[in-house]
């Protein structure tokens, strides 16, 4: 298993930087689609965040998969943002390595997916009960790329084509930087992929919150314990004294920003789910832990 | 955002199913174990100095049903005491919702791998005679595990024996006596009747230890026998990799595996007492003897007074003879 070595073929289209997810107002534009323009539902500031408990539970607001199969446009169009958000570059990259196309080819082909992920009604035939989302999603894909001819018919035509702003060059700067997985194990790797999404959705939105609310260094620590893992070789004091805090105040805001992270990512995963049986299946999943 | 490395990924998935133990009094020092329902962490009690093990939920849940079955697994627990059980010391709300409860921290090995360490069948036999004791216990008290196996039985470094994991548990009473239901010290949401029992149907349990009664989701039918049926399958498992195996013994665990409830055991203590009889060569209920066999055991019994007999008439033979030329 060695580096990907994967060289792209071809310039990034000019419509790729749009989906960047780097900086507070490029991630909000990265959470947006084309005709939409608008950020995604995620909780606001001014939701009630009860950081004590006590039984809290982030609410249901609604279910993606009901929201995309309803008549109501503007609710499809929010569940539309988050699919795309959460799943292109899975797909993108999916793409590029289980059908080994180059970046050209695999741009189009995650381009025609989600075009028609938009115009149809895609959605309808999934049945939750009968598997997960992203398991029907991945199959959706292999399905498109088995029949490539056709989808590259329907991008030549042009005129009928749209194109959403994703930034497949961050996403091709990534697969650089990822082991190649065997043939075997493309879907774990499409799943670990997806994780990957979901939990840099969450962070984006971990340090928009954080920001907002006036407290970017617990964000900070957390991007250098968990991410970083910088805090590996040093004591509380020493990461204390290089953040500017009481020793004291490291636990309490890790702990904090780690609480955050957790909701943030458990809150995504009730808008990508149908039931709460789905829900606790998905988010053991994303958490890596046994399903009750 | 930074672009998230695979060890990241484990980090902040460690980091997002760690519990926040903010405002409970204890303190995180590593997971120990994942079970049915959550995991399993080793935390430490600030004010006592003490080490406890914490079970919490993996995720909180909407409807109550899950925080429901945990409290009460701890409230069944609490009620058990006896040296074969774990105890529980606390129960609680995270800051998330999620309900935990802390037990003893057991120092020990579970028992599928212990087994080995565990020396003869008769050592093998009066570990399981404790179980059956803690179990025998339990059914006294009215409850039912309904997941014996040895995964969830740990074996001290004395030879001590705790039943684990009570989550499937089932209490035969119709309810909960009204002196038990006191709130928690921070009382989670708690709808007794969203979990007092399985739903007919639904098959809860561990495929080779369980009942077939249990395995059909006959949930009726299963009492005290389903667990009689599962304390047959861990001591077939203790027996496994023993030698050649006693018939009685094999007979006693094919009577508490009868594949019809009403033929096995009637108890956990039955079983336990043919055992028991077992270990002091006594005849067991489960393996009707012929003479000759009973004779065989008497012998096996008593061999060394029989081997004291026969050399002292052997010698008093050779005595007559001597004096005789």
């Amino acid at each position: 298993m060695g580096r990907t070595g994967l060289q792209s073929k071809g310039s990034t289209r000019n419509h790729s930087r749009d989906f960047s997810t780097s900086g507070s107002m490029e991630s909000r534009r990265a959470l947006s689609i084309a005709a939409g323009r608008r950020t995604l539902p995620f909780a606001s500031m001014e939701d009630d965040v009860n950081l004590r408990g006590q039984g809290s539970f982030p609410e249901t607001r609604w279910s993606l998969i009901a929201a995309v199969r309803g008549a109501e446009p503007e609710a499809r169009q929010r569940a539309l943002e988050i699919l795309v958000a959460a799943y292109w570059k899975p797909v993108y990259k999916y793409i590029r390595l289980r059908w080994d196309k180059d970046n050209e080819q695999a741009q189009d082909l995650t381009q025609e997916f989600f075009v028609r992920l938009l115009e149809k009604d895609f959605l309808a035939r999934y049945e939750p009960q009968r598997a997960r989302l992203r398991t029907f999603l991945r199959v959706c894909v292999d399905h498109l790329v088995a029949n490539e001819d056709k989808a590259a018919r329907r991008l030549k035509r042009g005129g009928e084509a749209q194109f959403l702003p994703l930034d497949f060059e961050s996403a091709e700067g990534e697969l650089q930087q990822i082991e190649i997985p065997s043939p075997g194990s493309m879907e774990e790797f499409f799943e670990r992929e997806w994780v990957r999404s979901v939990f840099s959705l969450s962070l984006e939105r971990l340090r928009q919150e954080c920001e907002q609310r006036g407290k970017l260094v617990h964000f900070r620590l957390l991007e250098f314990y968990d991410i970083d893992e910088g805090g590996k070789e040093l004591t509380y004091e020493q990461v204390a004294r290089q953040f500017g805090l009481k020793p004291c105040d490291v636990t309490n805001y890790l702990a904090f920003a780690r609480r955050e992270f957790r909701r943030i990512v458990l809150d995504q995963m009730r808008e990508m789910t149908g039931s709460e049986e789905e829900f606790r299946r998905e988010a053991h999943a994303l958490l890596g832990i046994a399903a009750p | 955002m930074k672009w998230l490395s695979d060890q990241a990924l484990d980090r902040l998935r460690a980091a997002a199913e760690a519990p926040d133990l903010s405002g409970t009094g204890y303190v995180l020092l590593d997971k120990l174990g994942a079970g049915g329902m959550g995991g399993v962490f080793r935390v430490e009690h600030t004010a006592l100095g003490r080490q406890v093990a914490l079970k919490v939920m993996g995720i909180a849940d909407s409807s109550g049903e899950l925080s429901a079955r945990l409290l009460r697994e701890a409230r069944i627990i609490a009620q058990l005491e006896h040296p074969g059980i774990v105890p529980v010391h606390d129960v609680g709300t995270l800051p998330d919702g999620r309900v935990f409860y802390t037990m003893k921290l057991v120092q020990g090995r579970q028992l599928d791998r212990q087994r080995d360490e565990l020396g003869g069948v008769p050592e093998r036999l009066r570990t399981f005679q404790k179980i059956c004791d803690a179990v025998s216990f339990a059914h006294a008290h009215n409850v039912l595990h309904r997941d014996l196996k040895p995964q969830n039985i740990m074996v001290g470094p004395f030879g001590e024996v705790l039943v684990m994991d009570w989550g499937l548990a089932k209490l035969l009473d119709a309810d909960i006596p009204a002196d038990e239901r006191n709130a928690p010290r921070q009382p989670p949401r708690f709808d007794e009747n969203t979990s007092k029992d399985t739903a007919h149907g639904m098959v809860l349990g561990t495929p080779g230890y369980m009942a077939p009664e249990q395995a059909r989701g006959d949930i009726e039918a299963v009492g005290l026998r389903a667990d009689v049926y599962s304390l047959g399958a861990v001591l077939m498992f203790l027996l496994a990799n023993s030698g050649r195996t006693a018939k009685a013994l094999s007979a006693i665990a094919g009577k508490a595996m009868a594949e019809d409830a009403q033929q096995r055991y009637g108890s956990v203590e039955e079983l336990g007492n043919d055992v028991a009889r077992y270990l002091d060569g006594l005849p067991v209920g489960a393996y009707p003897e012929s003479p000759v066999m009973r004779l065989w055991r008497w012998v096996g019994k008593n061999r060394a007074w029989i081997l004291l007999v026969v050399a002292y008439l052997l010698m008093r033979a050779v005595f007559i003879f001597w004096r005789g030329r």
